[in-house]
């Protein structure tokens, strides 16, 4: 199979000499090259929001942070993944993310298996220092397989893609704004009467908390299996 | 050199915190000639001392009495260590903050009440408006999450305090729900 790619660029990724794509995020790059930036809304096979901020990294000579994942490489660029002020940027998005809903863990049926958990540790989060906020969230039971909790989403939208870009049912969206923001499946309508949901559970699969989980668990019993995307953008790319 | 002085309570807490601390097992027995257990569930003393080296305060801040109670052990404690997720992050406690207080006392002491449906109004100290954890009341030198921290872990942070250490950052070794 003969692959067309696009041009070479050269860039520094933390003082490192790197060549790529023009076509490939600073993300992408910085991964083929052993240096790993945290990511919380990304997923490989989905399309890219840039929506949590986890990825943001500094260009020498920019003025803004740029999340790594949104942002594609340039000729001569200068990137650093780790400095101190990025490390104090992403705890305080972990902890700005924990303080917005209802995190508690010890009850979660996430409890260990839970990305937004992960980051928290790798990330060196002892404490939350912003307040709670104890927000009034939705908990919707009405799916035969599925539950809801918006008390635990972290507004993502990985759910929202893969629904979208991989089922092709679009039976989530974000609904609201800012802090009152939340997930809705389609008119929000209850979960149970959606006239979309094909009940694949690719949803609950790619949600990297205890958001969108299966009934039935108990604490600590949910485990989420996201290989199946990976698998279906292969299979698709060799059926193109 | 003297022994440290060491204390430990729980507020809105379910002792859970104070039962891992207790699996620290054998190893107790090496670090207890080295601390003076100075008040604590585990012990009979009912009187906060004036000056305390050390504090563990396991539960989250719920209660007037609670709030009383986590200042007067501030202004008389050098080092004060949060214990578990209910005094890190409030925790399970932290679930009722949705609903109003007059909600939950219907609930408890009126919809529930068997018999002579009242709200408590003496002996029960009054609830706060919402349960907080404890830096948010208080200044907090050491935080160990978990629910309850795994005795290793707080074996590894009494062991570094008794070492003359501030156990800066405990994520290694713990995360909020271990
Ligand atoms: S979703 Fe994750 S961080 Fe939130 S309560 Fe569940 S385990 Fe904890
Ligand atoms: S179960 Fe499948 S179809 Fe239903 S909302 Fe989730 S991803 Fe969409
Ligand atoms: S439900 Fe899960 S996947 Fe969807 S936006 Fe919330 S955290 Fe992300
Ligand atoms: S991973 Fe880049 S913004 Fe979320």
């Amino acid at each position: 199979m003969a692959v067309v790619r696009s041009r070479i660029k050269t860039l520094k990724i933390d003082g490192q000499d790197v060549g790529a794509h023009e076509d490939e995020t600073i993300l992408e790059v910085a991964r083929e090259n052993g240096i790993m930036i945290p990511t919380l809304c990304q997923l490989d096979g989905l399309s890219l929001v840039g929506a949590c901020r986890l990825c943001l990294v500094e260009v020498v000579g920019w003025r803004n942070l740029v999340p790594a994942c949104t942002t594609y490489v340039e000729e001569g660029m200068e990137v650093i993944t780790n400095s101190e002020r990025l490390q104090k940027y992403r705890r305080m998005i972990i902890e700005l993310l924990f303080a917005e809903g209802n995190h508690v863990c010890a009850v979660c049926v996430s409890n260990g298996n839970c990305e937004l958990q992960w980051k928290a540790q790798k990330l060196g989060m002892d404490h939350v220092r912003f307040t709670n906020q104890n927000p009034d969230r939705r908990v919707d039971m009405t799916h035969e397989h599925f539950v809801v909790d918006a008390n635990r989403c972290i507004l993502c939208t990985r759910c929202v893609r893969v629904c979208d870009e991989i089922e092709g049912a679009h039976t989530w969206d974000i609904f609201g704004r800012g802090e009152n923001s939340t997930i809705i499946s389609d008119f929000n309508l209850p979960w149970g009467e959606s006239p979309t949901c094909s009940s694949c559970g690719k949803c609950v699969n790619v949600c990297p908390t205890g958001a969108l989980v299966e009934k039935g668990k108990a604490a600590g019993e949910m485990i989420k299996r996201t290989e199946f995307l990976a698998y279906l953008t292969k299979m698709r790319e060799v059926k193109k | 050199m003297s022994k440290v002085t060491l204390a430990t309570t729980w507020l809105d807490g379910c002792s859970g915190c104070h039962m891992s601390l207790l699996d620290i097992d054998e190893r107790l027995i090496d670090i207890a000639d080295k601390i003076d257990v100075v008040y604590s569930p585990l012990v009979d003393m009912k009187e906060y001392p004036e000056q305390v080296d050390v504090a563990i305060v396991e539960g989250a801040v719920s209660s007037e009495e609670d709030l009383h109670k986590i200042r007067m052990i501030r202004s008389r404690t050098k080092i004060l260590v949060a214990l578990g997720d209910c005094a890190v992050a409030g925790n399970i406690p932290t679930m009722r903050n949705k609903f109003s207080r007059e909600e939950l006392l219907d609930v408890a002491y009126i919809k529930s009440a068997t018999e002579n449906p009242q709200h408590p109004s003496e002996v029960i100290p009054a609830l706060l408006p919402k349960a907080v954890p404890l830096h948010e009341v208080v200044d907090i030198d050491v935080f160990v999450q978990g629910c309850p921290p795994s005795a290793d872990t707080i074996f590894h942070t009494i062991a570094e305090l008794l070492a003359g250490r501030i156990p800066a950052d405990l994520t290694e070794h713990t995360r909020p729900g271990a």
